[in-house]
């Protein structure tokens, strides 16, 4: 099923929806949603449900603004002086932009892990444990311990560095790093996990491991990736959104559906040259 | 149009050949010239330590009161006698009174025959320089001189001196060159940049945090506070001095002379003091520290902010945890950078009112105060020669000090730079 | 999301709870944070706040002298405090006359070692280079009157006469000032002349030019409005330079063209008048406000277009 442009479900919280995909429910949903910087309009107008427990892919040529609509799902914008939003976006039922909300609190429920892995220069232990410490984890030293345990464990680092824990971060390959990130990002509980181009900077094996790590989390966590990388969004994803760039360079959504639907049968002409590479 | 053959620009091939030997001579002549330059520029440098090493030591022409063959034991010289023989010196021509000062300062059984021989000249012998020559006459003309005394001091003592001695870094201020030391100097300097650091360090990094961290720099408000601390950086020093004269010194003479709280005698006192004088230069150093904090908050790589952001930490959180952490290197260079700047400026601490003679160590911060570079200042200002060259001492040991501070500065940050 | 330890042991399933609050908690911590910091950059703003209420309240007192006026002030040729004479001139030719002569030593120095260090030396020579202009810059400035007044002064005597130069004397002084203004004319110079992108240098070089042509008729001119930046921030350090002039430059203020004769300057005449025992309510206390006003707006002003220039030319290029 595909839902065309501008014809987004209007559910009003996530278990009533109108118009879940695949029969789940939603978690989250973009509606009618605009971002700018200054005068420049980044995104127009885009309206997306996202699934529960499923992994959803943003795709497009680079600049169309996938990583931009990414970030307005955790209000990352927000860091950007001149970045501005009008519509919504909708997460269990709350506006995530209404003006009583907590950016921050919004952050804890609504994880990110970034382009290039990013650990603070800490010991791997300090890694994981840090969010859970700020976000006022009152539990015994036993306690936390398991807490990175469990996040390691499920980032699939654990047999990696269960003995080198007090080691730094940054000695670890990049593709191992990228894991750390995601234990960080799993150790404060989140809902969500944005991921935003996750293995751009990493080689083909430690790619699969991700993508592999991703397919383990989607049974607890609802994942959105932003990939450059159409055979990642193929392989990884449930859904995929396809973005493109308008004249006036602002990002737009052209096409919205289940992966193997979109893949093998776009409904619109621009998705069906891009991914069969006839694009631009 | 005319037709651009290769090698044809108008000129025949010999010509050209000719030409390029010229410009190419010109270019040599060129460099020559930048070259000079930068020479010259060391040249300078080396002149200008060549002259306060030069003018620190050389040839003293030392005349004596008291003849030394008539109160030192068999005739000898003072260098030649034991720290007791010298005791006895001292015990058998000062008064009991003077003696007994002396005793209570420091047993004289305990004291070192470097420090004896010193009161031994300055109390018994009454030695005084009649003369002094810099370090290269001293050596290329000794001759010259040797006759020059033997002529106009009979009496006189040559002895090759360096007026830089741990007697001069111990002992206080003094109304005789050969006799003044630096140690009031150096615990001014001393207190008043502990109190300049403890003000300018926290408000300059706060200051620092606010502006990269915080500020919206859309609005006009934050424009103008950054655009005022480059303009303040620029605002001569002299100029602070003033406005710590007007404020700290003058305003605020109850509180900077200590009398608001009982700590100084308030007939005497006036706002002239260490305080006053510290938190002049806290302001003068403090558009440096903001400067430098922002540039070592600015390296802290904003992957690491959108990490911190991305767990849900607050923005002071991320401050804490992470930025500041990692801007700390950069931070502590700028602020021994800084402490030297402080530690070097006169002129500031002139117009706020160092005092010209003082002998006590300051012991608060509501007492009167020199500083190093004051007392050079000071020292060079006055016509006797004798104290051109203890202005020259001290200039070494103010030179000493602030190239190690710089040269830890610039060692820290080349170590400490953390790698991303 | 409160979170309590049992929830935390071990990582589970996201919260089933359909809606979590997402509610602003009052962050009273951050607001005191954010509250302080401000108040710290604020300090800036206060600090110049006063130095124009200070110099501007004791300079209009200065001015409401009966003996004083302003026009006087700005004409005058005297500056005799004792016999009720008021003009800035004689202090202002000083200050101009060493400055002028630092100039005429820092500039063409200054930048020849910029373009040496920017166009020629190699990596090595820069690595040894940088370091000495940076202790040339470190040297505190009593140090540089020291050396005014016991090496230079006394080289001029030497090579031009004792009767013709004066012990204290303003071109021993300017020249000085124009040793300690190098570093700073060098590296702003320096940073200008790397500004320039490297495509012009390739350009200049593709069309046969030499290094020198290069760098004379390519990079220089390019780089021309950062380096009169550099210049007018280097002049501005000079009027403002005080311990060189109090040490060399001589005391007692005197209208004159000749540099070798002794001239004081307005950061010597306030800082002699300041070092005495001034009493508060004379005029001699307001007097050196008023210079210091001058001195301020002078400085200010140099400063203030060095800072546009430097800005504009950034935009050009980035």
């Amino acid at each position: 099923m595909t839902v065309a442009l501008e014809a987004g479900p209007r559910a009003r919280t996530a278990r009533n929806g109108a118009n879940p995909p695949m029969g789940g429910d939603n978690v989250l949903e973009a509606r009618a949603l605009h971002v700018y910087y200054g005068a420049f309009r980044a995104i127009e107008n885009v309206t997306l449900p996202i699934a529960r427990n499923r992994i959803t892919a943003f795709i497009g040529p680079s600049g169309c603004g996938k990583s931009t609509m990414l970030r307005a799902f955790n209000r990352m914008n927000d860091l950007v002086p001149t970045a501005r939003v009008e519509g919504d976006i909708v997460y269990r039922g709350q506006s995530i932009y209404a003006p009583g909300v907590d950016p921050v609190e919004v952050r804890r429920h609504i994880g990110m892990v970034f382009q290039k892995p990013n650990p603070f220069p800490k010991s791997i232990y300090d890694n994981v444990a840090w969010g859970a410490r700020i976000n006022g984890f009152r539990g015994t030293r036993r306690e936390l311990d398991d807490l990175v345990e469990a996040a390691l464990v499920q980032a699939a680092l654990w047999d990696e560095v269960h003995d080198k824990l007090d080691q730094s971060g940054l000695s670890l390959s990049g593709g191992q790093q990228q894991r750390l990130c995601i234990a960080r990002a799993i150790a404060v509980k989140p809902d969500v996990i944005l991921m935003d181009e996750p293995c751009s900077a990493l080689d083909p094996i430690a790619t699969l491991r991700i993508e592999d790590l991703m397919q383990q989390l989607k049974e607890r966590y609802t994942i959105l990736i932003v990939t450059h990388n159409m055979q990642q969004a193929a392989r990884a994803s449930d859904y995929t959104a396809f973005f493109n760039m308008g004249d006036r360079r602002q990002g737009y959504l052209v096409e919205f559906g289940p992966t193997p639907e979109l893949f093998t049968n776009p409904k619109d002409p621009r998705t069906e040259d891009y991914i069969t590479g006839r694009f631009g | 149009m005319t037709a651009l053959a290769p090698g044809s620009i108008g000129l025949a091939t010999s010509d050209a050949a000719r030409q390029v030997a010229r410009r190419h001579r010109v270019g040599r002549a060129g460099l020559a010239v930048f070259q000079l330059s930068t020479i010259v520029g060391i040249v300078v440098l080396g002149a200008l330590l060549y002259n306060i090493a030069n003018e620190a030591a050389g040839l003293v022409a030392y005349e004596h009161k008291t003849d030394p063959a008539a109160v030192l034991p068999g005739g000898r010289d003072l260098a030649a006698l034991s720290a007791p023989e010298l005791a006895a010196v001292l015990t058998a021509n000062l008064s009991p009174g003077e003696v007994a000062t002396l005793e209570r300062e420091a047993p004289l059984a305990e004291r070192s025959q470097a420090e004896l021989r010193r009161l031994v000249d300055e109390r018994v012998l009454e030695t005084h320089a009649a003369a002094a020559w810099n370090l290269t006459d001293s050596v290329l003309d000794r001759p010259a001189i040797e006759a020059t005394v033997a002529e106009r001091h009979p009496d006189a003592d040559l002895r090759l001196t360096s007026w830089l001695s741990p007697a001069f870094v111990t002992a206080p201020q003094s109304g005789d060159a050969e006799y003044a030391g630096i140690r009031t100097a150096i615990l001014g300097s001393l207190w008043v940049i502990v109190i300049t650091m403890a003000v300018a360090v926290p408000v300059g990094v706060a200051a620092g945090i606010y502006l990269e961290e915080y500020a919206d720099h859309t609005r006009w408000l934050n424009r103008a506070i950054q655009t005022n601390i480059s303009n303040l950086a620029g605002v001569p020093s002299i100029i602070y001095g003033m406005l710590g004269l007007a404020v700290f010194v003058r305003a605020l003479e109850p509180l900077s002379s200590g009398g608001a709280f009982g700590a100084a005698d308030p007939t005497t006192a006036n706002g002239r003091t260490i305080l006053s004088a510290g938190l002049t230069m806290a302001l003068l150093i403090l558009p440096l520290i903001i400067i430098n904090a922002q540039e070592a908050i600015r390296a802290v790589p904003s992957s690491l902010r959108e990490a911190s952001f991305g767990l849900g930490a607050t923005r002071w959180q991320t401050i804490r945890h992470h930025v500041l952490p990692g801007a700390l290197p950069g931070i502590l260079t700028g602020t021994i950078l800084a402490m030297s700047r402080a530690i070097g400026e006169t002129a500031p601490l002139i117009v706020v009112g160092m005092s010209t003679y003082i002998t006590f160590d300051p012991s608060s911060p509501f007492d009167k105060f020199t500083t190093l570079p004051g007392q050079i200042y000071q020292w060079t200002a006055r016509p006797q020669p004798e104290f051109h060259h203890i202005a020259a001492a001290a200039s070494v040991v103010l030179l000493v000090l602030l190239v190690a501070l710089n040269a830890s500065a610039i060692y820290g940050r080349n170590r400490a730079q953390v790698r991303y | 999301m409160t979170v309590t330890t049992t929830r935390l042991r071990g990582v589970e399933a996201a919260p089933e709870a359909d809606t979590v609050p997402l509610g602003r908690r009052r962050r009273w911590r951050e607001d005191a944070v954010e509250a302080v910091l401000f108040a710290a950059g604020f300090v800036s703003i206060l600090t110049t706040g006063a130095i124009v209420v200070v110099l501007g309240k004791d300079a209009l007192h200065f001015f409401r002298n009966p003996d004083v006026s302003l026009v006087d002030f700005l004409t005058g040729t005297v500056w005799q405090p004792q016999l009720g004479k008021f003009g800035l001139l004689p202090l202002l030719n000083a200050t101009l006359m060493v400055s002028g002569i630092a100039m005429v030593v820092a500039l063409p120095i200054g930048l020849s070692i910029a373009v040496y260090l920017s166009e020629y030396a190699t990596p090595a020579v820069r690595n040894r280079l940088k370091p000495t202009l940076e202790i040339l810059a470190g040297v505190p400035t009593v140090i540089y009157g020291y050396f005014a007044l016991t090496f230079v002064t006394p080289i001029l005597r030497w090579a031009l006469g004792a009767r013709t130069v004066d012990i204290y004397n303003v071109l021993s002084a300017g020249l000085v000032v124009g040793i300690l203004v190098i570093p700073l004319v060098a590296s702003m110079s320096e940073d200008a002349l790397q500004a320039v992108p490297r495509a012009l240098r390739e350009a200049a070089y593709g069309l046969g030019a030499t290094r020198l042509e290069t760098s004379l008729q390519v990079v220089v001119p390019s780089a021309l409005s950062g380096i009169a930046a550099a210049f007018m921030l280097a002049m501005s350090r000079a009027i403002g330079e005080t311990m060189v002039v109090a040490i060399a430059a001589g005391a007692g203020p005197r209208l004159t063209a000749n540099p070798l004769r002794s001239a004081e300057t307005m950061t010597g005449y306030i800082s002699r008048i300041s070092g005495g025992d001034l009493s508060y309510n004379s005029v001699d206390y307001d007097s050196i406000f008023a210079i210091g006003l001058a001195l301020f707006v002078i400085t200010l002003g140099l400063n203030i277009l060095s800072g546009r220039i430097v800005r504009r030319f950034r935009e050009v290029y980035e």
